[in-house]
């Protein structure tokens, strides 16, 4: 059995003192592709932005044994970015090679040519010097794909990547995804279309805060399992009291 | 010609150092303003130009018009106000630019109740206004040691900040520490504010550093290119602001941020990004 590539051992991710994931523990493995799903609020973002280590969670550990900085890729929710910021389409495709560059390394013309195929491989042939303020919402979407192409990384998480794209684009990236996974590294994506999660992905986290079902997709995506993760979301209360589970050691 | 253009700096030692300290900033300091235009934070400069005043009226009290004493007072308080701020802000919720004023107001009264107590009004003419004669030699060196080292800082910084300002999510999780390029960034800019008082005074400094910056943004789309513009618009603000300032007998400081004024008018009238002029011309739209 090889072993798990990110183990998370009963992680609490709070907002202030709000829990936005509740004492969740599991592991990823290695070449997994596993979906993150859940009603609303269920903490799903927070869960990938704790994973990448942006967010430390309040309690519990997360363990990434061998794991460097730049080996964790991430895609973050459209709307955290400046859209407006006057930057052409390859110089964000170029952000990619931070990890292997750096502040102080000169960017090879091989690696220009990298960026470029990256552009045209999600669709984008021809883009390199428009700036991002004209593009769609689409377009943009397809341009974060390519500087994540670029990065080369082991493990990619995805934060909600098909919001607002159209059929299309969704199909396209959906490949770009499957492409990855061929390619051995780790996928890990919040999504909510349940129908492309059953089809594309195996592994699924059904998360309600708490979690409900982590493992093979069609097992954790029952009935009984969503009904509970609904009846979980309404009854998430105004006033709550102080925690009494036992912390983890 | 040659007298209008030429002559005042082939025959004066004073103007040739103004105009050499004065180009080694428009080369520095319009850059950090574009970055600070981008991120709405045009006013941050103001700000720590104001915040920087009671350090350097507290050393001219102690040492009088030293400039290694007038630097290190306004480095102290120029990287207290901002370090101060973003800290500051960030513990106490976020509110940066409340905070950034709170601290601009109390440092300008500081500053000038320390001015008031200390000395002749001559002094403080040339602090608040600037003097073409204050950029002795040991002055120029500063701005140029300044102006050299902002270069190559930016050099290196530039790919990092850029990140770190259109993605910071992406930025921290690819391991660019954003947070330390960023208190880079603002120490790079209260040096090129420092630098700026020696020519143009502390209430027109900035003006050197945001007025170009202003402007570039209607020239150009893409934020490297808008730094080369602003750079362009600085140089020539400079060397007409100090010819006029020559010819018409005008304190050198307003002049120049005056000009540099004008340029960002002609920009917002005929720039082609959003300018005011360009909308009226009717070009047919593209086939696709």
């Amino acid at each position: 059995m090889t072993p798990p590539l990110l183990t998370v051992a009963d992680i609490t991710v709070c907002h202030g003192r709000r829990p936005a994931v509740h004492h969740l523990s599991g592991r990823f493995y290695p070449g997994s592709m596993t979906a993150i799903v859940g009603p609303n609020g269920a903490g799903k973002s927070t869960l990938l932005r704790a994973l990448a280590g942006l967010h430390a969670p309040e309690s519990g550990r997360i363990e990434a044994p061998g794991m460097k900085k730049g080996d964790l890729a991430l895609l973050p929710q459209q709307a955290a970015l400046d859209r407006a910021f006057p930057i052409g389409c390859l110089d964000v495709v170029m952000q990619g090679f931070w990890v292997r560059y750096g502040a102080w390394r000169a960017i090879p013309p091989s690696a220009r040519a990298e960026a470029e195929a990256a552009l045209a491989a999600v669709g984008l042939d021809g883009f390199a010097r428009r700036h991002v303020g004209s593009m769609s919402a689409g377009q943009f979407q397809r341009l974060l794909f390519a500087r994540l192409l670029v990065q080369d990384a082991p493990v990619i998480l995805l934060d909600e990547p098909f919001n607002a794209v159209d059929a299309k684009t969704a199909a396209d990236l959906l490949a770009v995804l499957r492409r990855w996974h061929g390619e051995g590294r780790t996928v890990i994506a919040v999504l909510h279309d349940l129908d492309m999660v059953r089809r594309e992905f195996p592994q699924t986290l059904l998360l309600a805060r708490d979690p409900i079902g982590w493992g093979p997709t069609e097992q954790v995506l029952s009935a009984e399992n969503r009904l509970r993760a609904r009846m979980m979301a309404e009854t998430w209360s105004a006033e709550a009291e102080a925690c009494d589970q036992p912390r983890a050691a | 010609m040659y007298d209008l253009l030429i002559m005042p700096f082939a025959e004066f030692g004073f103007m040739r150092r103004a105009l050499v300290g004065c180009l080694a900033l428009s080369l520095a300091a319009p850059p950090l303003g574009v970055f600070l235009v981008l991120r709405r934070l045009s006013l941050t400069a103001d700000v720590l130009a104001h915040g920087v005043l009671p350090g350097v009226a507290a050393a001219y009290l102690v040492a009088g018009m030293s400039v290694p004493a007038l630097w290190a007072g306004g480095l102290a308080a120029g990287l207290a106000v901002a370090v101060g701020a973003g800290a500051l802000s960030r513990a106490t919720g976020g509110r940066e630019d409340a905070t950034l004023a709170a601290l601009y107001l109390l440092a300008l009264a500081s500053g000038v109740t320390l001015v008031s107590l200390g000395g002749g009004t001559a002094d403080l003419k040339a602090l608040l206004f600037g003097s073409v004669l204050g950029v002795d030699d040991e002055a120029l060196l500063l701005m140029a040691a300044v102006s050299t080292l902002t270069l190559f800082a930016l050099a290196v910084a530039w790919r990092p900040l850029v990140m770190e300002w259109f993605d910071p999510s992406f930025a921290r999780a690819a391991g660019a520490r954003g947070g330390a390029w960023h208190m880079l960034f603002l120490g790079l800019l209260v040096l090129n504010l420092l630098a700026a008082f020696q020519a143009l005074g502390t209430l027109m400094g900035v003006g050197l550093m945001m007025l170009p910056a202003i402007a570039a943004r209607h020239w150009a789309r893409e934020v490297g290119l808008m730094a080369y513009a602003a750079a362009g618009i600085a140089i020539v603000s400079t060397v007409i602001g100090l010819l006029l300032s020559f010819h018409l007998d005008l304190p050198s400081g307003p002049s120049i941020v005056l000009v540099a004024g004008l340029a960002w008018a002609c920009s917002v009238l005929l720039g082609p990004v959003d300018g005011l002029l360009p909308r009226l011309v009717h070009r047919r739209h593209l086939a696709g």
